[in-house]
């Protein structure tokens, strides 16, 4: 199986995000970045995979420069080779237009699955994935937590997964490949790279691609800052031995909801 | 601005997110149409009718009785180029997760996700959506020609603020057929997993524990507190995911949606998926390091510090009695 996992680099959860003086985006020239977390996922499924049905893991990205990091510890948990879709502006664009950079490199790919995580732990549209689906014109599947093969059918390969739903609730759903899929977090456990694998890493290809000319954006982001606060909430300040002697006071006489 | 919702109805029963979409578009635009897709849907078509709406437009199609992608964004592409509306609402369900990209690619329309408020700015609507984890909003404009399709997000609106009309709207069916043969996704029912074993909505205190945990061997601390407090311990997303927790311990919109009396967020930031399934309860204690964590918003007493020097101290000072 010919396996395409599409991954973004992201701010690390730690970095303390500040808002530009454009007040467009966050400054970011000095921050941390890190494999957007259900992307991990979605690459761990693809090894998997590939592993039970033997093929390839293509890992492909859209991005700045900087992405490179996350290629390369992409390659070094097994990937075997890349796609680079270079461009500075997609670092802050919206979903089509990242979708449409995706689409234009690997076309040609042929890939039977492509695998996504289910949304970005930035802008988190979730939706590259979908409309990558759509303009490849392949069908796709969402918020997937397992994935089998179908029996043949004799209409060619098919994929049986299961959905994730609300509230508890699962469906599985067939799919013939080729198909793209996203993947909720927790569908495995992680593996993260060996010195083997960081070594192994260095000689495999990553192959470079610009974006086939500019996509038309959707969206504009007019400014950016911090959420108004929905409750009032009393934050309560001293030693953590002070704090904790407070809280309780209050629960007890003012909220009423503990003894 | 004419504006049409999607409905979302399983079985012919209609999710109650679809009046929260209703009441944020009544809000965004002046008319409004409702869409209702499915098979039989006549019963749950007039249930919708109810609000204040010019029509209801039923799609109501056989291929349409078990949802899936294909078959709503061929019914609602169809539907949207026949009638031309400015905007076209959603409520931000998994369901809409699955197909809304899908159709907005087809019709090459902008959509705009996770909507939170609506703002006018002359003309234009200025949508309210989070970024980086509901760390930061964003006020953005969709770009591109109409119609503009936008989810909003489960709970940004309340349900019974949907305006309800004097009398029911009419129900038209659209007349718009759907070619099953063109259905690639084959869905099989729904279900739930082996059953709950514990039903969290029942306990009158939680106490829930995130990221900010660290590891399995610091759950005692939470379970010694909980004990201390009479409350069930709880979990966010990737505690669940880790294995230290079992799945049906998780809060939030893919575990169980909960309000007790008093919810202690322990090392947890509040995920925009987390804060959906425990916002509504009536106390809520955040203890956190990070005072930018986005759990201090809906948080009514908060301790900005690290929660293995306060929560011993709350537990000592619990059992002080």
């Amino acid at each position: 199986m010919k396996i395409g996992v599409c991954i973004k680099q992201v701010v690390t959860r730690e970095w303390q995000l500040r808002v530009n003086d454009q007040k467009t985006w966050i400054r970011d020239a000095d921050a941390s970045f890190e494999l957007n977390e259900p992307d991990a996922y979605a690459l761990e499924e693809a090894l998997r995979l590939k592993e039970k049905h033997s093929g390839e893991v293509v890992v492909c990205c859209a991005g700045p420069a900087r992405v490179a990091q996350v290629i390369r510890e992409a390659l070094a948990r097994g990937a075997d080779r890349a796609i680079h879709v270079e461009a500075e502006s997609l670092a802050t664009a919206d979903a089509s237009t990242v979708a449409d950079a995706l689409a234009g490199a690997i076309r040609d790919e042929k890939f039977d699955l492509v695998l996504t995580g289910l949304q970005s732990d930035d802008q988190g549209f979730g939706q590259v994935g979908v409309v990558l689906a759509e303009k490849l014109g392949i069908p796709h599947a969402t918020i997937i937590m397992e994935v089998q093969q179908a029996p043949s059918s004799g209409s060619g390969q098919a994929l049986r997964v299961k959905r994730e739903l609300e509230g508890g609730w699962f469906q599985w759903v067939t799919l013939p490949l080729p198909a793209l899929l996203t993947i909720q977090s927790g569908i495995n456990q992680l593996r993260y790279a060996t010195l083997k694998g960081i070594m192994a890493a260095k000689k495999k290809e990553i192959r470079k691609a610009a974006p086939a000319g500019a996509a038309a954006p959707t969206q504009q982001i007019l400014s950016m800052y911090l959420p108004e606060k929905a409750k009032k909430t009393q934050i309560i300040g001293g030693s953590a031995a002070d704090a904790a002697r407070q809280l309780v006071a209050k629960l007890r006489d003012e909220a009423r909801v503990v003894q | 601005m004419s504006a049409l919702v999607i409905a979302e109805q399983r079985e012919g029963k209609l999710n109650r997110a679809t009046w929260e979409a209703i009441a944020g578009a009544q809000q965004a635009s002046g008319a409004i149409r409702i869409v209702m897709p499915g098979a039989g849907v006549d019963a749950v078509a007039g249930e919708v009718a109810a609000a204040a709406c010019d029509e209801v437009i039923a799609i109501d199609d056989a291929a349409l009785e078990h949802y899936t992608a294909d078959g709503y964004v061929m019914a609602l592409a169809a539907l949207i180029e026949r009638e031309k509306p400015a905007l076209v609402f959603l409520p931000h369900t998994y369901q809409t997760r699955d197909f809304a990209p899908a159709l907005a690619a087809r019709l090459s329309r902008a959509l705009i996700t996770d909507v939170t408020a609506v703002k006018k700015d002359g003309e234009r609507i200025v949508y309210v959506r989070p970024m980086f984890q509901g760390k930061l909003n964003a006020d953005v404009a969709a770009a591109g020609p109409p119609p503009h399709i936008v989810t909003f997000q489960i709970g940004a609106f309340r349900g019974d603020a949907a305006t309800r009309g004097a009398a029911a709207a009419p129900v038209r069916k659209s007349g718009i057929t759907i070619d099953a043969s063109a259905i690639r996704q084959k869905p099989e029912a729904p279900f739930k997993e082996a059953k709950q074993a514990v039903d969290l909505s029942q306990a009158e205190r939680i106490v829930a524990v995130g990221r900010g945990i660290k590891g399995q061997e610091n759950l005692k601390i939470a379970e010694e507190l909980s004990q201390a407090m009479g409350a069930e311990v709880a979990a966010s997303r990737p505690i669940c995911d880790a294995g230290w927790l079992p799945m049906d311990r998780q809060i939030g919109s893919s575990g169980q949606t909960v309000a007790p009396k008093l919810y202690v967020a322990l090392g947890i930031s509040g995920a925009i998926q987390h804060l959906v399934g425990m916002k509504g309860s009536r106390t809520i204690v955040a203890i956190n390091k990070d005072a930018d964590a986005p759990i201090f918003e809906v948080a009514d007493y908060g301790i900005v510090g690290d929660l293995f020097e306060v929560v011993p101290a709350m537990i000592a000072e619990l059992k002080k009695g």
